[in-house]
């Protein structure tokens, strides 16, 4: 056991906050974007490990999943981020509060 | 320390700061850059923790399909200001360092010493590739198709939406 699975979930933890603090600090939609995949590497680093650990493969597949749903998940918010930036002409996300209550 | 665990803590700490550069940097471009890195430092990651076919499914479709799309929205969505004083620069520094890749890359290939550093039993043999396969079609075969319907309904959506309404 050469990497304990205590200092991978240490790891993943780091990357998971850093990812929480760009959604919460950026104003950038596309940064906020790749800030939520950090946030979904982060996961994926999560079932790895304890696939590791465990010795089981389900975590393997089941990243597998998360990967692909972390694809349709980017195209979507481009997408978003794209018809945002031809309606208003800006891609920060605090100058969009028509839907603000 | 064996040499596995301290490829990881270097492995980590790229991961770690890159992934702060991508939250920190001004310029929505040098962020994909950096998330390049951190997503190719997690794959090393994947392949340390052996978990090979995950490593090669991250570089492909996060370092290859996913900042290729991002990049693409970038440039659409140019905000930033021209980088065109800064850019002969970076493209001497960029193309002397890719030079000196290609030569060490060529160098180490004509000597003949790329040789696995990990167990030979595993890698050569595919790694875990037959392993996740099976599970993937055997077990998991409804998640798996029900996973390609959502991509079909993402697509359709992204399409949707990012239409040009005429």
């Amino acid at each position: 056991m050469p990497v304990p699975a205590t200092h991978v979930l240490v790891f993943s933890l780091l990357l998971f906050s850093i990812g929480m603090l760009g959604v919460l600090t950026r104003r950038n939609a596309i940064i906020i974007l790749m800030s939520i995949e950090l946030m979904m590497n982060a996961a994926n680093i999560n079932f790895i490990a304890f696939s590791r650990q465990l010795n089981n493969l389900v975590g393997q597949v089941f990243s597998v999943f998360t990967i692909a749903v972390a694809a349709g998940e980017v195209a979507v918010g481009l997408a978003v981020v794209l018809a945002l930036f031809r309606n208003r002409d800006t891609i920060y996300v605090d100058q969009v509060h028509i839907m603000k209550g | 320390m064996t040499a596995s665990a301290a490829i990881f803590y270097v492995l980590a700490s790229i991961a770690v700061l890159s992934g702060f550069m991508v939250i920190g940097s001004r310029n929505a471009i040098h962020s994909a850059i950096y998330l390049v890195l951190t997503f190719l430092s997690v794959a090393g990651i994947y392949v340390l923790l052996e978990a090979e076919f995950v490593a090669a499914v991250q570089v492909l479709v996060y370092a290859g399909g996913i900042m290729v799309l991002f990049l693409f929205v970038i440039m659409l969505v140019n905000l930033e200001d021209s980088l065109e004083d800064r850019i002969r620069l970076h493209a001497t520094i960029s193309g002397v360092i890719g030079l000196a890749v290609v030569g060490l890359i060529l160098y180490v290939y004509s000597t003949g010493r790329l040789v696995a550093v990990t167990t030979p039993s595993t890698l050569c043999q595919g790694g875990n590739l037959q392993a996740v396969g099976t599970s993937l079609f055997r077990d998991y075969l409804l998640p798996f198709e029900v996973a390609s319907i959502l991509l079909l309904v993402a697509m359709i959506g992204a399409i949707v939406l990012a239409r040009q309404k005429s």
